[in-house]
């Protein structure tokens, strides 16, 4: 496994480990990831944590997109904008700016 | 109609309401116009069992009761505001019984407002083929309100539904659903006070909509604006706790009401054509495809129906002149009002043809797909997904094209596609592109396939699709956003459409433009008929006498004669001096007095052009007569100079001119019905009118 993705199933953005032999002190600094609805790719599940935008979360969780529930990615509009997803057992379409609003966990 | 009782039918869009609604009332329906607002507003009656009247309005599909467009903010108005001619004693709410959750929402939020609820439980038809078991008598024990399980498609459970609202009762049994004190409990206790109310999910909702709500004075509005200071009340926040608070709610109630199977995890019917549909080559093909097919249509069936329609007319004109005594009152009646009645009746087939279309699109959920695939390319230019549809019907109309732009939320977008629609080429220039293509395009061929007039033809199509593109990429920054720009939207499964629903809209539309935009045609062309046929002072007699001596002088066949007549009186009425009177303002495009009054009288609609050439070059004039009025443009000389009048310069010029001059009284009468305010109408006029002008000038110097 190549290091990004394993960072990416680590939810890690960065990780850094210096190593100093000498004074034996080392640096280690890990960015934690936040996982974005719309990085996930066609197929790709899951799980609402919270929320970017309160009005945009607002209009999604009348929706049914709420926290806890589970979203899996239909598929992408042919020209890469708007994407489909599954959630509460229907299809819903938003545009990728709208979902990079939602935080996965 | 008297009614006994009066039902509210509210749900989310998708649900099949429409469908219930025609169900229910049969043809018995009218549509007019909530107070106001643009919003159609459909009422229906039914009989029910026990004898009475029930009148059922249809209130728009809506996710929440917070509303997100103004079609969606009627339904609030209407249920909560008790002194409301419409105020409803009983909502029968619909819900998607494959998708109750979302579903419920809505339900909670009209429940809480304690109005008496009747839930009809739609689609278990569907819900049975997706294996999920809904506990009928549970689910209705635990809401304590009646539950009817129907299937509105397949007219299953209709008279139970009907039983049920007859005996329904007056009282709300509703239980409540989740604690809304708890959302702002001073603030709610305070506008209770101030407003008189004891209902506390209505205090709340006025907290959140006071501003945009008619039914309060200024003064209740304001002291609420004042308490939320006082309270620090945050509407977003305050809306967020609510619904996860609904939800939370509805998660206990479906959890021992409904049961799903496990393998719902399968790829579904509606998938599988997704894949297909929203290709990334084949979506692109079969949606051009689709369009292309629709605008044949509408060329190609409408044909038929609006000839007869026209010839319909002529006769009733003709016999009209024959039994009434001839005199102006008659003249009024048959070349006015009946003349425009028919301009009006000409354009039912198109409206028909293509609203048909769009709701067997709708229908099926087609439609949302299209907007799904288009919405990145329209957004770029200011307009939206659902933009595709009204710009491509504006090829065979703009005026059912833009009865259509209902269907975007977004006021910005819709505005737009409004203002560009109109610079569509519509079927209506096609003649007049046609007979000045003619004139000056030589009927050549080069290399070998490519005809040089149909060529012309054809620039003409793609420059009026880049016109609309650039004006609305321009409208883009000059319009300000009511609201911020989103595009949160279901996908709903495919289905077969509903004919019914199919013939119920072909026939609304219709009758909405002959009634709304009618009235505006109609005076319309009334006020150009009068410029048109009378004169000043006592010229016409003068004419008429001048005729005279000339027929017993030189014995002029009768025919030829009275074309001379008509020609000379155009030039002598009010719209001939009105000709004169613009020529110094359109010399510099090219044109002479007689296309002046070609573009006065031509108004009413851009086919008239060629009409008024046939008058004013004295060739009896019709469609198809036109070569005739071809050759005498051709051999027209301009008196003074002697050069021909239509060149190269002037026709190219005058076709600018028609692609982009508002020359259509329909369009003009159906804006401001949409948009019920006369300033787009104007706006659209004086930008096309301005664009046209400068396209004009500048083709003209160009060329010449």
């Amino acid at each position: 496994m190549y290091l990004p993705a394993f960072y990416k199933k680590l939810q890690i953005d960065t990780f850094f480990l210096f190593g100093f032999n000498l004074n034996k002190v080392y640096i280690c600094a890990v960015i934690k990831h936040q996982m974005k609805l719309s990085q996930l790719k066609v197929g790709e599940k899951g799980t609402v944590k919270e929320f970017t935008d309160l009005e945009m979360s607002v209009k999604l969780m009348e929706m049914g997109c709420l926290p806890g529930e589970v979203i899996k990615v239909e598929r992408i509009a042919p020209l890469g904008d708007p994407i489909a997803i599954n959630v509460a057992g229907y299809q819903l379409s938003l545009r990728k700016r709208e979902a990079s609003t939602i935080i996965l966990q | 109609m008297k009614s006994d009782i009066r039902i509210a039918l509210v749900g989310n869009p998708n649900t099949g309401k429409s469908t219930l609604f025609n169900v229910l009332t049969g043809l018995n329906q009218k549509i007019g116009n909530f107070p106001g607002v643009t919003i159609d507003k459909k009422l229906g009656y039914c009989t029910l069992p026990d004898g009475r009247t029930a009148e059922i309005i249809d209130l728009p599909g809506t996710y929440s009761l917070y509303p997100k467009s103004r079609d969606e903010a009627i339904v609030f108005s209407v249920l909560a505001d008790r002194h409301n001619e419409l105020t409803p004693d009983l909502v029968v709410i619909i819900l998607d019984a494959t998708n109750l959750k979302r579903n419920l929402l809505l339900y909670t939020q009209v429940a809480d407002l304690k109005i008496p609820v009747v839930i009809a439980l739609n689609m278990m038809d569907m819900a049975k083929k997706a294996d999920i078991t809904i506990d009928v008598n549970a689910f209705a024990q635990k809401l304590g309100v009646p539950v009817v399980p129907i299937s509105a498609r397949k007219i299953a459970g209709i008279e139970n539904l009907k039983q049920t609202i007859a005996y329904a009762n007056k009282i709300p049994l509703q239980q409540d659903s989740i604690d809304v004190e708890a959302i702002a409990p001073q603030l709610i206790s305070r506008i209770k006070a101030e407003i008189n109310t004891d209902n506390t999910y209505f205090a709340l909702q006025l907290a959140h909509q006071h501003e945009t709500l008619k039914f309060l004075t200024a003064g209740q509005s304001n002291t609420i604006e004042e308490l939320e200071k006082e309270f620090g009340f945050h509407s977003q926040k305050a809306q967020a706790t609510e619904t996860i608070a609904r939800y939370n709610y509805i998660n206990d109630l479906l959890y021992d009401t409904v049961q799903k199977s496990a393998t719902a995890e399968d790829e579904t019917m509606s998938n599988k054509i997704d894949k297909v549909l929203t290709h990334k080559v084949f979506g692109f093909i079969i949606f051009f495809g689709i369009l292309l097919f629709i605008f044949q249509s509408i060329f190609a069936w409408s044909a038929y129906p609006m000839s007869l329609i026209t010839d319909g007319f002529v006769w009733l004109q003709t016999a009209l002149h024959q039994y009434l005594p001839a005199g102006p009152l008659t003249n009024l009646l048959v070349d006015g009002v009946v003349a425009g009645l028919s301009g009006v009746m000409v354009f039912i087939p198109q409206i028909a043809i293509l609203f048909a279309f769009i709701s067997i699109l709708e229908d099926t959920g087609y439609m949302s797909r299209v907007t799904f695939m288009m919405d990145k390319i329209m957004r770029k230019v200011g307009l939206n997904g659902k933009s595709v549809v009204p710009l491509i019907g504006g090829f065979a109309c703009a005026v059912p094209s833009i009865m259509s732009t209902r269907t975007i939320e977004n006021w910005k977008d819709r505005m737009i596609t409004i203002l560009v629609t109109p610079l569509i080429t519509c079927s209506a220039r096609l003649p007049v592109y046609t007979l000045l293509i003619s004139l000056v395009v030589p009927n050549k061929n080069v290399w070998w396939i490519f005809n040089m007039q149909g060529l012309a033809l054809t620039a003409m199509y793609m420059f009026s699709m880049v016109s609309a593109v650039v004006v609305a990429w321009v409208f883009k920054y000059i319009l300000k956003a009511r609201e911020r720009g989103y595009f949160i939207m279901e996908l709903p499964v495919y289905r077969t459409p509903r004919w019914n629903n199919v013939l119920h809209s072909m026939y609304d539309r219709a009758k909405t433009f002959v009634f709304e935009a009618g009235k505006v045609i109609v005076a319309v062309s009334i006020i150009l008929w009068v410029l048109a046929s009378y004169g000043p002072g006592n010229q016409f007699n003068k004419i008429d006498q001048k005729y005279k001596q000339l027929q017993v002088a030189q014995a002029i066949p009768a025919d030829s004669l009275n074309r001379m007549i008509a020609s000379e009186k155009l030039e002598n009425s009010y719209a001939g001096m009105l000709g004169h009177v613009i020529e110094p303002a359109i010399k510099p495009l090219g044109f002479d007095w007689k296309i002046g009054i070609a573009l006065i009288t031509s108004f009413a609609a851009r086919e008239v052009f060629v009409g008024t050439m046939a008058t004013m070059y004295s060739v009896n004039g019709n469609a198809e007569k036109m070569e005739s009025v071809q050759q005498k443009m051709h051999s027209a000389r301009n008196a003074e100079t002697g050069q021909p009048v239509f060149t190269l310069a002037v026709a190219m010029s005058l076709m600018m001119f028609y692609a982009f001059a508002m020359q259509c009284a329909s369009t003009v009468a159906v804006v401001y019905r949409e948009t019920k305010n006369w300033r787009w109408p104007a706006i659209q006029f004086a930008y096309m009118t301005v664009l046209a002008y400068v396209a004009s000038f500048i083709t003209y110097h160009l060329l010449k």
